[in-house]
């Protein structure tokens, strides 16, 4: 079976709405973080499906990948840093909770 | 691999040097020692800003391109280093304070590295290289949000800056996979641009530029990607508010300006233009009418930033070396601006803890130079004529009006019936200190030498950069200098 480009940029773009809908809905920190996850991996698809459908001549795509995950590694590194502050401090990472800076 | 590129990334190498020296004296140096740690980071600074105005950068693309240090990206990163320097001295009480005393090595290190990100940024002519920069800009910056570790406001305004700056990159990098798919298989900008003028204007191109555009809007507090702004600035520690304020809003304007001129440049009327206007009058005006309702100051400084920002934006609809020359002064003036008013806000917080305007009621009887230096800062801010403010949005408003656009002329006159707008809010605070009858709520005390030094500098800025012409010629010749290299990629196409 010949596999077009549609294929895998569909799924791609599922992915990513769902991250956008995941980390509005969501009421807890990790599960935004997750739909964060899932947006940063949609685009990292859509690198890697341009890269061997558009332009199979060349790396960059790949190469671009590769940076950007070790990024949302950092990234998320960073965040359950921050979240298991909260977690001290409020007892939960319940975002309904975290609404004291607002007038 | 040759080496002697490396040469070409003077700043940069400044900058790791001195996060590298901080970070050593830092670990192995005993408590007694440690004492010196922000005198030696700031003298060590100053040299480097020293270094960076005074050596002439090697405007040669280095690392196959990806790297380019033109004199206007040196200017920024010597105006951007003033801004740093100012913000250092500043901290110094709130270093040297008891629940500070074992992390202040990590407070210098956690901005050094920002600041080299921002650098990256700034020079970086290749997607790749600045993500990274960008990258390594914003997340020391969440760890320094939440470096007053036993308050809670500073965790909650982490986890609000981390999300929306994730949620942002993650948008910014979705708008890139899609230019790639424009760019004919290559990152750098001069490339994409090349690409772009030759193909098409599609739907998904225009969606490719609006994700750009949000990604980087977030990071600059352009409106409608504003939400972050004011929960953030409240929590974090002051000196931490008043570096992402002025010294990281720059940065992200600057490689904005270069980004959407190099790259997009080609597709400026058909794309982004109309876009830019529509986020530009929405920033003046949201940022301006908020701001009038806040009682904090640090959320007021916040909305403050953000119409700032939609004025900044306006040196980039200029899209000449005119803009970009008005937009690095107009950074500049900021910086010293919005830091005299932060140099007052600190120091009062730090020695009563007060942040309302009503606690600065009647602040002239106690505390009269203070008085005096946040007057200076909010006329400036506002632009009212002799000080610097005035003469730095008068010239970004000039060189948006030179293109001679009907369009642009109805976005500076609307630009500047908001200036009106802000006096209001900008003299409420002056009408605070000075003319408000109630008793002083704030006691009479003796700021430290550093934060005085630091306010000295502001006011020195802010009456004499609208003054002296040397400091707009300085931004103006360096971008006139960097005409080969950072402007010929699109200058042919705007003339096409």
């Amino acid at each position: 079976m010949d596999l077009s480009i549609l294929w895998y940029l569909v799924p791609s773009v599922i992915m990513f709405v769902c991250g956008v809908y995941g980390f509005v809905t969501r009421k807890n920190l990790i599960a935004m973080l997750i739909s964060l996850e899932l947006m940063l991996n949609s685009a990292d698809l859509n690198f890697v499906v341009f890269n061997r459908f558009l332009f199979p001549g060349s790396m960059e795509g790949m190469v671009f990948t590769l940076f950007s995950i070790a990024i949302a590694a950092a990234e998320t590194a960073i965040a359950i840093a921050i979240i298991i502050n909260i977690y001290r401090a409020i007892g939960n990472t319940d975002v309904r909770e975290i609404n004291k800076l607002k007038h | 691999m040759d080496y002697s590129q490396f040469g070409a990334m003077l700043p940069e190498l400044i900058v790791l040097g001195i996060f590298l020296i901080v970070f050593l004296f830092d670990t192995f140096s005993g408590e007694g020692a440690k004492k010196a740690l922000p005198s030696l980071t700031t003298i060590l600074f100053a040299l480097g800003t020293v270094a960076i105005w005074i050596v002439p950068a090697s405007a040669e693309p280095v690392f196959g391109g990806m790297y380019v240090n033109t004199p206007a990206c040196n200017a920024i990163k010597a105006i951007l280093n003033v801004g740093v320097f100012i913000v250092f001295l500043q901290s110094v009480k709130w270093v040297d304070s008891e629940s500070m005393k074992i992390r202040r090595g990590e407070f210098y290190e956690l901005l050094l590295v920002t600041l080299f990100g921002m650098y990256l940024m700034v020079s970086a002519r290749h997607f790749l290289l600045f993500i990274i920069g960008l990258e390594s800009a914003s997340l020391p910056l969440a760890a320094l949000v939440a470096f007053n570790k036993k308050e809670y406001e500073s965790h909650e305004a982490a986890i609000k800056y981390i999300m929306t700056a994730v949620f942002s990159s993650a948008i910014l990098l979705c708008g890139l996979s899609f230019v790639y798919a424009f760019s004919g298989g290559s990152l750098y900008f001069s490339d994409i641009a090349v690409a772009l003028s030759i193909g098409e204007t599609s739907g998904l191109l225009l969606v490719a530029i609006a994700f750009v555009l949000a990604g980087l809007g977030f990071k600059l507090s352009l409106v409608p990607f504003h939400l972050w702004t004011a929960d953030v600035y409240e929590g974090a520690p002051t000196s931490i508010t008043s570096y992402l304020s002025v010294v990281s809003k720059g940065a992200a304007a600057f490689a904005f300006f270069i980004i959407f001129t190099q790259c997009f440049g080609a597709v400026y009327s058909d794309a982004w233009e109309w876009m830019l206007y529509a986020v530009i009058i929405a920033t003046i005006t949201v940022g301006n009418l908020f701001a009038m309702r806040q009682k904090n100051m640090k959320r007021f400084m916040a909305f403050s930033s953000i119409s700032q920002a939609g004025y900044l934006m306006l040196g980039a609809v200029a899209d000449s070396s005119l803009g970009l020359g008005s937009m690095m002064f107009y950074i500049f003036v900021y910086i010293v601006s919005n830091l005299g008013a932060f140099a007052v806000i600190q120091t009062i917080e730090y020695q009563t803890g007060k942040l309302n305007m009503d606690d600065y009621n009647g602040l002239h009887k106690t505390n009269p130079w203070l008085s005096f230096a946040m007057t200076l800062a909010m006329f400036s801010l506002a632009g009212i004529p002799p000080f610097a403010g005035f003469f730095s949005k008068f010239l970004i408003f000039t060189s948006v009006t030179g293109t001679g656009s009907m369009a642009l002329y109805m976005l500076v006159l609307i630009a500047l019936i908001n200036t009106i707008i802000s006096l209001y809010y900008y003299l409420l605070v002056v009408k605070a200190i000075w003319i408000s009858g109630d008793a002083p709520k704030i006691e009479s005390f003796r700021s430290d030498g550093a934060s005085r030094a630091a306010l000295w500098i502001s006011v020195a800025g802010i009456v004499f950069f609208g003054l002296v012409p040397y400091i707009y010629q300085y931004c103006i010749d360096s971008v006139m200098a960097s005409q080969d290299s950072i402007l010929s990629a699109i200058l042919p196409l705007f003339v096409g």
